[in-house]
């Protein structure tokens, strides 16, 4: 954790939503990427402001706050910041790193360039998505 | 504060002692500028200058220029800096190499050539300097572009580059009218500066390769994976493969050069705890530059460009240059003064009335929010005793995730369409806002339409 991967493809190549590609397009996503660490209790996306990015967690633990309290926690694989890009409207709630947080960012202004040629990643992505709203739903039942 | 500055060089210079290959910098200096040399407004035209105290020592890369570009030659920067170093008596002890590091109490003891200090804040500033290799079969027998030949003995030759930033692209413009074939290859599209709108990308200087290509000249930049380079006799066989079509590419080249970056020297800082970060495994820092995962442990310098803020709408810091970390540097020396030593730097009081055209000063004219877009920002507080406080130029997303001071940060951003506009984030009771103010085609903030924003945003907080 504390050391930065050898070879992030490797690391990308291991996670559901690249589970689709080769390896040539895992290298070029892995080129495309930033990677960034986060200390733990550093904010990584901040409620009402803009210009924000798309993070997907390779390693370490992120908590959702919103109204003040934690809703929802974070793990490897999963990823944020991609609704209020999206949507093209601030985040509405904080992402905290709840241990040292290590993710893979994507500036907002490129995630539609990035969906538009990686349309498998972007599949994966959808499906993730559903399966989020499916669980509110139930939860909202 | 007492101190003690060591360096592994003979003298000052740093990496340009050696560096860039062509013997050209990518950071300008405008000898005439809208402002005076040597005044602060001036800073904004002149990259290449460090920022003492002593009037008579600034705006130094000026006067060491020949007048034949607005970018220095190596030579002249690395006189500048010397130049630097010996007007203002700063004490280096040269040829003194760090090699180790270890806790004693709650001292550090850096171990040298020259013997051990010991330190209760020890700042690494060892530059981003060392050549960088990825994990690539065959990439660790090929020249780095530290290792590269002078330009002429490519003559006639077929050359391969690994790497498209701007080292890559660098090499290949001084080899135009030299190699027989040139190829520059890694698996996403080059980024050139004036599309991503900053530094990160290929300066404009150097896109000459690029053109090349695009009308089918001898140069092709390709993006595709390289997956092994291997050996075969006196020449080389590159393999490389594209994304999209999966197709295998083979090139037979004469030389092939890892045009694959620079990491930091940062020896055994790893094994006491400091998290690295990205391909180059720079270490992992705070927004005021602090190991995050080792307090008490700093870096200065180029290094900086790993304490990335807040990157709105993907702007990055230019930490990763003189222009930038330069003043990321006097931030750190009150930092530091302040957190381990109890030396509060003077913060002037700013009268109710003048807040408003002291903003807009500010984000027309202060260097350090241009230089640091949505990096830095001019901290103003509320003090309960003393009224509205000058906090002075902090990183901004200190400003952001810190305590329940009310106060402002006045910076500049820039959005994907390319507009500069200030931006205040206000701080009332613990809860942060954002103002946008309007772009305007000077970049001049001091107009009544601008004042009224300010108002408005500050209206019952500094108002």
């Amino acid at each position: 954790m504390r050391s930065a991967p050898d070879d992030i493809s490797e690391t990308l190549a291991g996670l559901a939503i690249f589970a689709d590609l080769s390896r040539p397009e895992v290298e070029r996503i892995a080129h495309t990427l930033e990677e960034r660490y986060f200390a733990q209790d550093e904010r990584v996306l901040r409620e009402g402001l803009s210009g924000s990015a798309f993070y997907i967690i390779l390693d370490g633990e992120a908590a959702v706050i919103a109204g003040g309290k934690r809703v929802n926690t974070l793990g490897r694989g999963e990823f944020f910041g991609e609704i209020s890009v999206l949507l093209g409207e601030a985040p509405v709630a904080d992402i905290v790193a709840a241990r040292p947080l290590r993710c893979l960012v994507l500036p907002g202004e490129l995630l539609k360039e990035f969906l538009q040629t990686n349309p498998r990643v972007c599949y994966r992505i959808l499906v993730a998505e559903a399966r989020k709203l499916a669980n509110a739903t139930r939860r909202g039942g | 504060m007492k101190h003690a500055a060591i360096s592994a060089d003979e003298n000052a210079g740093g990496m340009f002692r050696k560096w860039p290959f062509f013997q050209r910098l990518l950071s300008w200096t405008k000898p005439y500028a809208p402002f005076e040399q040597g005044t602060r407004e001036y800073e904004r035209y002149d990259w290449n200058s460090l920022l003492p105290e002593e009037k008579a020592c600034r705006a130094l890369m000026c006067s060491m220029m020949d007048g034949t570009s607005y970018y220095p030659s190596r030579p002249e920067m690395q006189r500048n800096l010397e130049a630097f170093a010996d007007r203002t008596g700063v004490a280096v002890r040269y040829g003194c190499r760090w090699t180790g590091t270890r806790r004693d109490g709650d001292r550090w003891v850096l171990e040298t050539t020259d013997g051990e200090y010991r330190c209760q804040v020890p700042i690494f500033a060892v530059g981003v300097a060392e050549p960088w290799r990825p994990q690539m079969p065959g990439v660790e027998d090929v020249p780095h572009y530290a290792e590269t030949r002078p330009a002429e003995t490519y003559a006639g030759r077929r050359v391969f580059i690994v790497g498209k930033e701007n080292s890559g692209f660098e090499l290949a413009t001084g080899f135009l009218q030299w190699a027989k074939q040139i190829v520059l290859a890694s698996p996403s599209p080059a980024k050139l500066s004036i599309n991503t709108r900053s530094l990160v990308g290929v300066r404009a200087r150097y896109v000459q390769p690029y053109e090349d290509h695009v009308l089918a000249g001898g140069v092709i930049v390709l993006d595709a994976s390289i997956e092994r380079v291997e050996r075969t006799g006196k020449t080389f066989r590159v393999h490389t493969r594209k994304a999209e079509s999966a197709a295998e590419l083979v090139f037979e080249v004469d030389d092939v050069i890892a045009a694959t970056g620079f990491t930091s020297p940062i020896q055994d800082l790893v094994k006491l705890g400091v998290a690295t970060v990205g391909r180059n495994k720079l270490p992992a820092q705070t927004p005021f530059w602090e190991s995050a995962s080792v307090p008490g442990v700093y870096f200065g310098g180029t290094i900086h460009q790993a304490s990335p803020g807040l990157r709105k709408h993907g702007l990055p810091s230019n930490s990763g240059g003189v222009n930038g970390h330069r003043y990321n540097g006097r931030i750190l020396a009150r930092r530091v003064a302040k957190k381990h030593f109890g030396i509060d730097p003077e913060r002037p009081v700013v009268a109710r009335a003048e807040v408003v055209s002291y903003l807009l000063h500010e984000v027309t004219n202060a260097p350090e929010l241009w230089h640091q877009k949505s990096y830095l920002a001019r901290v103003l507080v509320q003090d309960p005793k003393r009224g509205i406080v000058d906090d002075g130029i902090l990183p901004l997303q200190s400003f952001l995730d810190s305590g329940p001071a009310d106060g402002v940060a006045a910076t500049l951003e820039e959005n994907p369409t390319g507009d500069i506009y200030p931006v205040l984030y206000t701080r009332r009771g613990g809860v942060s806002a954002e103002h946008a103010l309007p772009p305007h085609p000077l970049h001049d903030f001091r107009t009544r339409d601008h004042e009224k924003a300010v108002v408005a945003a500050l209206e019952g907080l500094l108002l």
